[in-house]
């Protein structure tokens, strides 16, 4: 009922001879206006003012569902508090209104949701945890057994999907590696000629840039890389096939999704990741050269430099390891993957929590190799 | 071989968590008919359905096909029942990586060791079968939504399974298309002989297709009613699944039900 000039609504509120509260409601109650007018009512029937309540409602020109929302709440305050309740004047058209709305107080209630303490809650996560952890071991465990299968009989795998992975997560990351490692191996390389170069050792940074980049750095940024670039690739591939129930059409179709979509990810993760880190390698070599020249040393003292520090035990040690970060990396992107909730925001869930995890394990290894390195004596 | 049962659900319980979806459920589906579930939303349908093709494991029950228990089964053996069913998918969950022949072609593939071109060949068959002919090389986001769940179909049959379950075949398609996805459905249960299992609550594809209908309800746990489509409308004594089967608004003394 849009009149030529809205009226917005209004509240008096006084009290009457009894001790009881008096509202007067008017004007258009709909969803523009009834805003100011609810809270007004609000403070004027919880601030303690006791008593029952009249709503006068004769003024009303209009009401719509949020009209009528104010009317049913300020009852069911009153009823809450134990305190009577009369509604006088409402026109009977936005009487039927507000009756449509009102059954809802009819219906069974409903178990009050149930509130949790904090030891239950540290119980749930607890046990959450352990869930993780235990689908976590299933899916390695059922990972190593498709992997297996896929050695023995070759046929099984599926060389398309490989194929395509190993170009996407290697073909197309060379040009990052190479930029990152030509960076990484100029800047390592400055930083620590600059404090040698006090003692006259700056010709030793040759030294440390090689055994650093072979042995720990390559492979390290390469696996970073690759989480960043494909494990989350993985991740919301995966998940949104997840979410399309192609995973399930899958697994009702006999082929189990690990066998099908994971192994050929991890062979192609491992193929292309000791590939990177040598890449990363000579690109890091390179860059160091760049700032080991401007030093004024020839080339040649730069080579020989490197190749008397690093042996080819660094770097051969360096690749192995790279090959182990791949199938963590790869392994976490897919996990990550399969078990994407439901939902859009399900997949970019998926895809953040691959790379979190892909860098807290390839924090973790890289720990454990050093440890074995250091036992083995290399 | 008609009238026996195909599929035998025994006292089946399903959670989520601790919340009781349905609860002791038991029925029989029987070979060559097309068997509708149908409920509102939340009655557990889909979950009905997930539970009957292995996808989730009941909470206690069991679902027996043709004689083998599909929740415990593992391995070979599971393949085996897997090999003899065909789901298709609420949105078709076609690969998308894929043209709608390689869709097709994909069980085969790795279940057959047919020559190339007898595999190229069934799987045209299939593809012909649910009228999808010229669209063969075709990948899923390049086609409308009433041929990607026509696809999911042929690649259900792909293996020439004596069952199929359908997942709401007609949500969100225009009555004309789903009108002819249920003649599609009719003709291959009546020629193949092959036994339907349709998730649904199109009301005019249940009349054409059904020939039992189990009702689920929320509020019951359970089945609410068991039937042919006409004898629910007919001679129900619940309210409720009465006004279902005639469209009909509830009656007003029922609604708080």
């Amino acid at each position: 009922m849009p009149g030529p000039e809205p009226h917005a609504a209004r509240l008096e509120g006084h009290r009457d001879p009894r001790g009881g509260l008096v509202l007067q409601l008017a004007g258009r109650l709909d969803t523009a206006s009834t805003g100011a007018v609810w809270r007004e009512a609000m403070q004027l029937t919880r601030g303690g003012s006791a008593g029952d309540l009249f709503v006068d409602a004769s003024g009303v020109e209009y009401c719509d569902g949020a009209g009528a929302s104010l009317i049913l709440a300020l009852r069911r305050n009153q009823e809450a508090a134990g305190r009577g309740f009369t509604l006088r004047g409402l026109r009977p058209e936005y009487r039927q209104l507000l009756d449509m709305i009102a059954p809802a107080e009819h219906a069974p209630d409903e178990v009050p949701p149930h509130r949790e303490g904090f030891l239950e809650a540290l119980g749930r996560a607890a046990l959450q945890l352990l869930a993780d952890q235990r689908a976590f071991l299933a899916f390695v465990g059922e990972l190593c057994v498709s992997l297996a299968a896929g050695l023995r009989h070759p046929r099984q795998i599926r060389f398309q999907d490989f194929l395509l992975v190993a170009e996407r997560a290697g073909i197309g990351a060379l040009p990052i590696i190479a930029i990152v490692g030509f960076l990484l191996g100029l800047i390592l390389l400055f930083q620590s000629a600059v404090p040698m170069q006090r003692f006259g050792a700056d010709i030793y940074a040759a030294d440390l840039l090689g055994i650093a980049m072979f042995r720990e750095l390559g492979p390290l940024m390469a696996a970073i890389l690759l989480t960043a670039r494909s494990g989350s690739a993985f991740a919301a591939e995966l998940g949104t096939m997840k979410v399309n129930e192609e995973i399930d059409a899958l697994s009702t179709m006999g082929l189990e999704p690990v066998r099908f979509l994971v192994v050929p990810r991890v062979l192609a993760a491992v193929l292309v990741v000791p590939v990177l880190t040598m890449v990363m390698n000579l690109a890091g070599l390179v860059g160091g050269a760049v700032v080991f020249t401007s030093f004024g040393y020839p080339l040649v003292t730069y080579v020989s430099r490197v190749l008397d520090a690093a042996s080819a035990g660094d770097l051969l040690g360096g690749l192995v390891k790279s090959l182990f970060l791949g199938v963590i990396v790869a392994a976490v992107g897919c996990l990550r993957g399969i078990q994407t909730g439901q939902g859009a925001g399900a997949v970019g869930q998926s895809a953040t929590s691959s790379v979190v995890s892909g860098i807290i394990l390839i924090a973790i290894a890289e720990g454990v190799f050093a440890v074995i390195f250091y036992v083995l004596g290399w | 071989m008609a009238g026996e049962p195909i599929i035998r659900v025994e006292h089946l319980t399903a959670k989520y968590g601790e919340r009781t979806i349905f609860d002791d459920v038991s029925f029989d589906v029987k070979r060559g008919e097309v068997f509708v579930i149908l409920g509102g939303s939340g009655s557990g349908k889909s979950t009905m359905l997930k539970h009957m093709i292995g996808l989730y494991r009941p909470a206690a029950g069991h679902v027996w096909i043709e004689g083998e228990d599909i929740a415990s089964a593992e391995g070979e053996a599971r393949r085996r029942i897997l090999r003899r069913i065909g789901v298709m998918y609420q949105s078709g969950a076609l690969f998308g990586s894929m043209t709608l022949l390689q869709n097709v072609k994909l069980p085969l593939e790795e279940f057959t060791d047919l020559p190339a071109d007898a595999r190229d060949c069934i799987a045209r068959t299939k593809l012909h079968l649910v009228q999808l002919d010229g669209f063969e090389d075709f990948f899923p986001a390049e086609i409308s939504g009433g041929m990607k769940k026509r696809a999911a179909i042929a690649r259900a049959m792909a293996l020439d399974p004596e069952l199929l379950f359908l997942d709401e075949p007609s949500a969100g398609l225009d009555p004309i298309t789903s009108a002819e996805l249920d003649s599609t459905i009719l003709r291959l249960a009546r020629t193949l002989g092959v036994t339907f299992v349709v998730v649904t609550h199109e009301l005019a594809s249940i009349y054409a297709i059904a020939d039992r209908v189990i009702m689920l309800d929320q509020r019951k746990r359970g089945i609410l009613a068991m039937g042919s489509p006409e004898e629910l409308r007919d001679h129900s004594e619940d309210p409720f699944v009465r006004s279902f089967f005639r469209r009909e608004a509830l009656p007003e003394e029922v609604r708080s039900w």
